[in-house]
């Protein structure tokens, strides 16, 4: 018994000491820095570095759902982000990128437009953002799956790099929407397939337990949005050259 | 060497009477004859309970201490575990005393007041999600903002919900201890014939489960979160320990053997586990493995799940004997208590579950709220426990009376 509560005692002080250790570690003037085992993947994205190197224009192709966009402030959105921080990063490179919203698509929905939408746009990088209409709509996580890997799967035979991107994190409506299924599916997914996924979930977790955002709070309007989306796109970009292997000097 | 099993064979004086009469009208199963508690169960139960309800709040200090982050079980399985255990224990002994017909009556009594529970409890989700739909305006969130669209057509989402088909989060837990308790009066009498049999056929449903892939289909589509198809496993195999066969495996969880096997099978989880928290350690995990255990699926009670939880078991009924001291101090109290009011406090959790979300969503504050929250839920479920067990042992004249009637199945089978 006395052990017990010793035990308990460490543990909790583990914890303590765990979960503080970022906030700590986060300098005041930086908002939004993402801790750097969020952004670590063990997969690469060869395609991109191939056209980064050989001074080809990198074509992205940003396929997701309605929490892709900002309503009426698309320029503010991370897809547009993520291209500004491209651009700034890669500055030889010319960097072209679309989005396709498939707002109110399931993962199975969307999979089955990958094909075509390689086809017309021919891009070297898909970044799939997926997940939240399936757990919305609790889709079978059996069927999400499977959905996921024939989506990646046609992706990489349509010869492109692909990003997963999955569901924001959401603390307003997590008693009434289970993501935790997907988020799981969706990591193992793409370990398996060896995609780069970019956890916009913890990151944004972090962010929220750092202090950084608001995340449970209503007051804040399109600002707070904004704010958010601009760093989603600063950080997806570290990501996308990190995982590309692409060292200071391709970036010049 | 304790079994989980003890309080059966510990005859008193006063029982010894029904206990032969028992024995002689069902030579199959030793039946429950002591009215002792066991108090290990109840002090797990009440542990579950907790865990549970950290479970459901977001992410906090609390959450790193739930067993989920250090292996595959999690709270569900210790808490259908030992529901199966005291139903089969208080349910069990009504059948052979009272006969199958009363015994069936008190089980569906006890089916009606979990699913009155359960609709209580969507009425409290209702009144919460629908303030939130007409408060809550954040441009981040417009699309998660689509879970309120089942609020637009009420007549069938309310229906679906009386029928068990539509449940929010968190509220999966209770449509299973429905189902398994509707089913408790069959699996009783079949225990009653053979238990081995039961347990076999039980282990039967569970593969022909995994191999048809039978499900329950959920609204508005989807299947249920917990498939009753698998885990009945977990629910009969505690009616089985409840009815002799943990004392008769008591040999195999006391050799050693068993003993190693389980630390080891623990440490690999806690490993596998660690490997999700900390990418760097990804590559601890062979590439094969993977493939062969991913996903670890908790709809239908996967097998390393199973296998998790009976280690968790073994482990503890060994190192925590059933006369352990520590049982009655009163540190435990709060716990065992909880574990003793076990669908009172569980719908008071997933209500307060619901009231923490809502006040931090209100009050925005950092990890010391999110903490406090958490705290207060446990010490509000603790008050209530007591208020309750005061109720029954107090307030309620009748209840000492009631007892000796020897229709304490109630009493005790604060059985969900």
């Amino acid at each position: 018994m006395k052990s017990g509560l010793w035990t308990m005692l460490g543990l909790t002080l583990l914890a303590v000491y765990l979960s503080a250790a970022p906030a700590r570690a986060g300098d005041p003037e930086q908002i939004c820095d993402v801790p750097a085992n969020l952004l670590a993947t063990e997969s690469s994205l060869r395609k991109v570095a191939e056209a980064v190197r050989s001074g080809q224009p990198l074509n992205v192709l940003v396929v997701g759902s309605r929490s892709s966009t900002i309503p009426s402030s698309e320029a503010s959105a991370y897809p547009a982000k993520l291209q500004a921080a491209l651009k700034e990063s890669l500055p030889s490179t010319t960097v072209n990128l679309s989005v396709e919203l498939q707002g109110a698509k399931t993962t199975a929905d969307t999979a089955d437009t990958l094909v075509k939408l390689v086809e017309a746009k021919r891009p070297t990088l898909v970044i799939w953002q997926t997940g939240t209409v399936d757990a919305i709509r609790a889709t079978d996580p059996d069927d999400f799956r499977s959905a996921l890997d024939a989506g990646i799967g046609a992706l990489q035979q349509a010869g492109t790099d692909v990003v997963l991107v999955n569901l924001q994190y959401s603390p307003r409506t997590e008693s009434m929407i289970s993501g935790s299924p997907y988020l799981d599916n969706m990591r193992v997914s793409a370990h398996e397939h060896d995609v780069p996924l970019f956890d916009r979930f913890a990151i944004m977790h972090h962010w929220n337990d750092a202090g950084d955002f608001d995340l449970f709070s209503s007051a804040h309007g399109v600002e707070l949005a904004k704010r958010v989306h601009a760093c989603l796109g600063r950080a997806l970009s570290k990501f996308v050259i990190d995982a590309a292997h692409l060292g200071p000097a391709q970036q010049n | 060497m304790t079994s989980i099993a003890d309080p059966i064979s510990g005859t008193q004086l006063a029982d010894a009477k029904d206990a032969s009469a028992a024995v002689a009208a069902a030579p199959a199963i030793t039946m429950p004859t002591t009215s002792e508690r066991e108090l290990r169960l109840d002090l797990f139960r009440g542990l579950a309970l907790w865990l549970i309800f950290i479970d459901h709040l977001p992410t906090n200090i609390l959450t790193w201490l739930t067993i989920r982050n250090y292996g595959f079980s999690d709270a569900t399985e210790i808490f259908i575990f030992i529901s199966g255990y005291t139903a089969a224990f208080v349910y069990g002994r009504a059948m052979l005393q009272a006969g199958f017909v009363v015994a069936t009556a008190r089980i569906l009594r006890r089916v009606w007041q979990i699913y009155v529970a359960h609709v209580f409890l969507f009425t409290i989700f209702l009144a919460e999600i629908s303030y939130v739909a007409t408060r809550f305006e954040n441009p981040l969130y417009t699309e998660e903002m689509g879970i309120m669209d089942f609020l637009k057509q009420p007549d069938v989402t309310i229906v679906q919900a009386l029928l068990l088909r539509f449940r929010p989060v968190n509220m999966d837990v209770l449509p299973l201890y429905i189902v398994l308790m509707l089913f408790l009066p069959l699996i009783l009498w079949l225990m009653k014939w053979r238990t081995d049999v039961t347990l076999a056929l039980s282990a039967g449903l569970y593969v022909l489960t995994w191999h048809f892939d039978l499900y329950l289909s959920a609204y508005p589509n989807g299947v249920w979160a917990f498939n009753p198809f698998a885990w009945q496993l977990l629910f009969v195999f505690g009616a089985w320990c409840a009815l002799g066969g943990a004392r008769r495996m008591s040999r195999i969880l006391a050799s050693p053997i068993t003993l190693w096997i389980c630390i080891a099978y623990l440490f690999a989880a806690f490993l596998v586990t660690l490997s999700w928290y900390l990418p760097q350690l990804g590559h601890i995990v062979p590439r094969r493995i993977e493939q062969w255990m991913y996903p670890i699926n908790k709809t239908d009670l996967d097998v390393l799940r199973f296998a998790h939880f009976l280690a968790l078991a073994a482990i503890t009924v060994r190192v925590l004997p059933r006369d352990w001291p520590g049982l009655k101090s009163p540190w435990l109290r709060p716990l065992i208590l909880c574990g003793q009011h076990s669908l009172e406090i569980f719908c008071l959790g997933v209500f307060l579950a619901f009231a923490g979300h809502f006040i931090l969503a209100e009050v925005s504050g950092g990890a010391g709220i999110h903490f406090l929250v958490s705290v207060t839920g446990i010490v509000i479920m603790c008050a209530m426990a007591w208020v309750i067990s005061w109720y029954k042992h107090s307030a309620d004249k009748g209840a000492a009376r009631y007892k000796s009637a020897g229709g304490n199945a109630d009493l005790a089978g604060g059985a969900v």
